[in-house]
């Protein structure tokens, strides 16, 4: 019984990072081939750095992620201390509101972006579709998440602890800054970070806002695979991939050291 | 208003979602005196004391501040200080940079702030704790640092929200005295809210029993427990027998068809009172000898006496006694004048003091201050 559960545990974690294996092996192969291994090379990491369309998308998805990190994170954290401050019940009203974008399918926010941007910019002609109709949906759909992870710290946080520091001389903005954002930060970091990746990781919404002039790497990726698969794409993902799976082992290893500091201390 | 009074509340009226919590309350309360706002929870004693902070604002009614109308001022421009229900001590600060917080925010130097911080700490006996971080302290030892922190800009009245309610027994009753101590040695106003009686009697200079939203009596602890004003009092506050009786004249009054001589006057001719007669003064003697006989139908030992529950013609009594009497022994007891208090009849006459239902498990499930939620309070009306 044990050895089974042991060999179904491989198998699951086989099939999880077989393909993601596969692609960062190819991403160092001496050919075009998808198939068979003609030995180690590093030639698609340097064709990719030279790929000015890859390159340029790069470019975009990084400052696309970063900017919606830090006004997602922004309107968020304030939403969810106006939400905070709430009575009981329009506190549920809101945090149900809250819900619903993130389990509405994609595609649905998607297209009704798309029908708004497409609107405004005609009715108004401020802007085009381009790299603010993608970061304006980005920044969108990271919100909730937002909101999500530093409600709970709002919770957990003693309801007095505010009070105390309006207490002993802060005025309230003062008191918010000394007291509540530093009790609230691992909220609000989490929260930045899963922006920061929401965005990174998107391609549905940012298939229908993006218009030409400024395309993220998952979109410009979807347009050259429906030629051919190259290599560089390969190399792309597998540094995308490493990059993730040590900003999440950042965050991992504080989180813990974090929670073995706490417990060593009660 | 008298020139000593630092805190006057006139005519406070406050609801939340539409129930009262304060109606028409109006206090005095001297510079320097111990004073503690006593009640079950719910009765509105942190919410006065939340007014007097600047965390409630009162639907009407003023607030004075040593004559200055203080209606709204908000909580940071005020001179009073908080010791908050679980301390709500900053977790991101060490326990220095706590206590320092409220002379930070005045800009005052390091060496000043430094100085303070010690002789504070000293004060609240965790001299050399300065670079621990709070959330490695005992529940007593945060108790001190909030006491610290509160003390540190120097108020001229602190306000105390059950700070003892969740520290065990023997801590509490330390931390009684030396909160008293402290107290008397700073000479500031110590505001006190409690549910507990016996901390409310052993601590105060003025006790302010108070039940849903209306003071019932303000008085010394010695008159709040020899002389209650109403049954709820009488009963809050320690163990009573509270009985139906008529005052046939000063100084007379008939309970059980007996006329017993008592110390009270000034009642209407037959007018019909409650008689209220402590566990501990009750005399018993030989059945023959009593004033009443009556059959013991409960015994609990509690170490330094016996709660003797004894059956009157049906009204059970508590009777507080050294020697022990066995389950259906026939006792009697003397009443002596000084023993029995009278009270006018009230809204709670008749809700208070049979103990016929009375057992240890009933008593603690029924009592209302047994708080076993964390908040406490007037807060449960939040």
């Amino acid at each position: 019984m044990k050895v089974l559960s042991k060999v179904y545990t491989a198998l699951i974690f086989f099939f999880l990072y077989a393909p993601i294996g596969v692609l960062i092996l190819f991403s160092f192969n001496d050919s075009k081939s998808r198939v068979t291994w003609h030995g180690f090379t590093l030639k698609w990491y340097e064709e990719l750095f030279n790929n000015d369309q890859l390159m340029d998308a790069l470019i975009v998805t990084l400052s696309v992620a970063a900017l919606t990190a830090v006004f997602a994170t922004i309107i968020g954290t304030v939403s969810a201390v106006g939400i905070h401050s709430l009575g009981k019940r329009m506190k549920r009203v809101f945090l149900t509101v809250n819900n619903i974008p993130m389990v509405n399918p994609e595609i649905v926010t998607a297209v009704s972006l798309l029908l708004i941007f497409v609107f405004v910019s005609e009715a108004t002609g401020w802007f085009e579709m381009g790299f603010l109709t993608l970061l304006l949906s980005h920044i969108t759909f990271s919100i909730p998440y937002v909101i999500l992870q530093v409600s709970p710290k709002l919770r957990q946080m003693n309801a007095h602890m505010y009070e105390a520091a309006l207490d002993l001389g802060c005025s309230p903005v003062r008191a918010f800054f000394k007291v509540v954002l530093p009790e609230i930060m691992p909220g609000i970091l989490t929260g930045a970070l899963m922006a920061f990746t929401l965005s990174l990781d998107d391609f549905v919404i940012s298939l229908f806002t993006s218009g030409s002039s400024a395309q993220p790497l998952s979109v410009v990726i979807y347009s050259m695979t429906r030629h051919r698969v190259s290599p560089e794409v390969n190399a792309l993902s597998t540094i995308l991939f490493v990059t993730v799976f040590v900003l999440l082992l950042v965050v991992n290893i504080a989180q813990m050291r974090d929670d073995a500091k706490k417990k060593a201390a009660r | 208003m008298s020139v000593d009074t630092i805190i006057d509340l006139k005519n406070i009226v406050v609801s939340f979602d539409g129930e009262t919590v304060l109606d028409d309350l109006s206090l005095s309360i001297r510079n320097g005196e111990f004073v503690t706002l006593l009640g079950p929870s719910g009765c509105g004693k942190t919410t006065t004391l939340r007014i007097i902070g600047g965390f409630v604002t009162p639907d009407s009614g003023d607030v004075f501040f040593a004559g200055k109308r203080v209606n709204d001022l908000p909580p940071h421009k005020r001179q009073v200080n908080t010791i908050f229900q679980r301390y709500a001590l900053f977790p991101h600060l060490n326990v220095f940079e706590n206590v320092a917080f409220g002379m930070r925010l005045q800009k005052k130097k390091n060496a000043e702030i430094k100085e303070r911080v010690a002789e504070l700490l000293k004060l609240v006996n965790l001299k050399g704790f300065e670079n621990r971080r709070v959330h490695t302290l005992s529940g007593g030892q945060q108790q001190r640092v909030a006491i610290a922190r509160a003390l540190a800009n120097g108020p001229q009245v602190l306000l105390l929200d059950e700070p003892l309610a969740a520290l065990d027994l023997k801590l509490r009753k330390d931390m009684q005295l030396e909160l008293k101590k402290m107290q008397k040695s700073l000479g500031i106003t110590f505001i006190y809210v409690t549910h507990d009686q016996e901390e409310a009697l052993s601590m105060s200079d003025t006790v302010v029993v108070m039940n849903e939203g209306v003071i019932q009596q303000i008085g010394t602890p010695q008159d709040i427990y020899n002389e209650p004003k109403n049954a709820f009092v009488a009963d809050f506050i320690g163990e009573s027998n509270i009985l139906d009786g008529i005052m046939r004249a000063d100084f007379v009054v008939e309970f059980f068809g007996r006329k017993f001589a008592c110390l009270d006057r000034g009642f209407a001719p037959d007018e019909p009172v409650d008689v209220v007669i402590r566990p501990e003064d009750i005399d018993i003697v030989e059945p023959m000898k009593g004033h009443l006989t009556g059959k013991v139908t409960e015994v609990t030992f509690k170490g330094v006496h016996f709660e003797t529950i004894v059956d009157f013609k049906g009204f059970k009594w508590m009777i507080q006694t050294t020697d022990y009497y066995p389950v259906d022994s026939v006792i009697g007891i003397v009443l002596n004048p000084e023993d029995i208090h009278i009270m006018k009849k009230s809204e709670y006459s008749g809700l208070y003091g049979d103990y016929s239902s009375y057992s240890e498990e009933f008593d603690e499930l029924a009592d209302p201050t047994i708080d076993l939620t964390d908040e406490g309070g007037g807060e449960s009306v939040d």
